[in-house]
């Protein structure tokens, strides 16, 4: 079964190797809306400070939901994804997989343009840190929530407005465990409680998320 | 009794804009969804007659 | 009685159809005798005056919207275990009484708080979350507007439905924790007066008014699904003939 887990991750992160368009394009999408906020509003470095955490967090969001579509997308288009659905593991593996997959190709190196992005709105060192460390618990959050999402708009036409429509809403306590934890730093009562809950959601959603995720798929499939 | 007159009725204590507003609000959005569902029921009604009818046709 | 019966469209129709009348008259008379305890009973508020009364219809319409969004997971988990197609039916039909009610609870909400506490909107917990709720109402039916298949409509909406409910209490506890963390203005908007007997029948008749009301709509709202779902069969074809 682990073995199956594997080819999965390593079939899409192989293929997304091949695809670097994409993938820059989302990475430029993060760091352009971010940057976007300090325009719209003012630069004012005490108030950056302030909106910094909530803004990137937002960002990283937007973010997910717009990689998100082509989780499952492209092999369902070429009919790998049926092929790999009548498979004897159990989809949830699968789901699991592509999940874990996309925060490799997508969560890591938002984890690295995070700190650039802590700079540009004056943020702490501890701040920065932070702000990485709940970008690390929170991303796989994202991602297997996002894939129900992904799961159960397979092919249809509203494409990434509509999963974001369904999907923000349970994105909201990974937001506010996640940007709270960096505010905790800047008002000085501590970044723990934050990180442990958003520790154990990420525990739930691991849990949870690969099955509902599985049965999205056979309701969007069969 | 609440009230000395339908003035004062009307007036809720200088709060009547707020008070009404909302009540007003409700009672549009009830009126809005029966008669969205009037409708629909109608539309629904003539679209499978005349399918219908062109079946027997 | 063999409730098996019930599950079928067939039966169903007439059942509703008559239901909905009695409903109906319930729902109008509770919603007269709240009204006349809401604006002739119930006493002025001495903190808050006369614009409090808008209680009356905020904390019922609060109360439908969260009940009404439990009642579809209830329907959806039925549709989804026993593939009842009348389950799905019913969640269907009642999301857009429930969205209702969820945006009159915000719009009264704001109404309610604008002249008692100087805002339009407070980000307080209960206000963002009913926010919250009003954009899983949407998402319910813009996923099923979006899926052309019958079939894959009724159960994705299901699911969504199933994990939007669970998620609520997450949603609700996380919101409750940011709103004590970022404590600005220590007043709570949805912190009612100190409740007279009378106030607290009036909202309760109120909210028994809106359920009786929304048991109405949504039974005419799913006869008419099954109309259409059930098209093809005879005794649809055999009710087109009467009048609609």
């Amino acid at each position: 079964m682990l073995k199956f887990l594997f080819t999965v991750i390593r079939r899409d992160v192989l293929l997304a190797a091949r695809r670097r368009g994409d993938w820059l394009t989302a990475q430029f999408f993060f760091i352009m809306v971010v940057s976007m906020f300090p325009i719209g509003i003012g630069p004012e470095p005490e108030m950056l400070r302030t909106i910094g955490p909530g803004v990137v967090w937002v960002a990283a969001l937007l973010a997910s939901l717009l990689s998100l579509e082509r989780l499952f997308a492209d092999d369902y288009r070429d009919g790998t994804l049926e092929l790999m659905m009548l498979s004897p593991y159990p989809i949830a593996l699968l789901t699991l997989g592509k999940a874990i997959a996309h925060w490799i190709i997508n969560g890591i190196p938002l984890l690295l343009i995070a700190p650039l992005l802590g700079i540009q709105f004056n943020m702490s060192a501890e701040a920065v840190w932070i702000l990485v460390l709940s970008l690390a618990i929170g991303t796989p959050i994202l991602y297997l929530l996002g894939s129900i999402g992904a799961a159960l708009t397979l092919g249809l036409r509203g494409g990434g407005a509509l999963v974001t429509l369904l999907i923000m809403p349970l994105y909201v306590p990974a937001l506010i465990f996640g940007a709270g934890a960096v505010e905790g730093v800047l008002s000085g009562t501590g970044s723990e409680a934050h990180l442990s809950l958003l520790g154990a959601f990420l525990m739930m959603s691991l849990l949870l998320a690969p099955w509902v995720s599985a049965m999205a798929l056979k309701v969007s499939v069969d | 009794m609440n009230w000395d007159s339908w003035q004062a009725f009307w007036a809720m204590g200088g709060f009547g804009l707020y008070v009404w507003s909302s009540f007003g609000m409700l009672l549009l959005c009830i009126a809005g969804e029966i008669g969205l569902l009037r409708r629909h029921r109608l539309q629904v009604w003539q679209r499978l007659k005349s399918m219908k009818s062109w079946d027997m046709q | 009685m063999n409730f098996y019966n019930y599950a079928s469209p067939a039966t169903f129709y007439p059942l509703a159809g008559k239901l909905i009348p009695w409903f109906a008259v319930l729902a109008f008379i509770l919603t007269i005798v709240g009204l006349y305890i809401a604006f002739f009973v119930a006493p002025t508020d001495f903190q808050q005056g006369e614009g409090y009364r808008i209680i009356f219809i905020h904390v019922p319409a609060a109360w439908m919207g969260m009940l009404i969004f439990v009642i579809m997971a209830f329907w959806s988990a039925i549709g989804l275990a026993w593939n009842t197609r009348l389950s799905f039916v019913m969640a269907r039909a009642l999301a857009p009484t429930g969205a209702m009610f969820t945006f009159v609870a915000l719009w009264t909400g704001a109404f309610w708080g604008k002249p008692m506490w100087g805002a339009w909107w407070v980000w307080d917990a209960r206000l963002t979350s009913t926010l919250i709720l009003l954009f899983l109402y949407v998402g319910f039916m813009a996923l099923q507007a979006a899926i052309d298949d019958t079939r894959r409509a009724d159960r994705a909406g299901a699911l969504l439905n199933l994990v939007g409910v669970i998620n609520v209490p997450i949603i609700y506890f996380s919101v409750v924790w940011w709103n004590t963390l970022h404590q600005g203005a220590s007043v709570s908007l949805t912190r009612a007066p100190s409740m007279a007997q009378a106030m607290l029948w009036g909202m309760l008749i109120m909210a028994l008014a809106a359920w009786m009301y929304t048991i109405a709509v949504a039974l005419a709202r799913a006869r008419t699904l099954v109309l259409e779902r059930e098209r093809q069969t005879e005794w649809v074809r055999g009710h087109l003939e009467g009048q609609p």
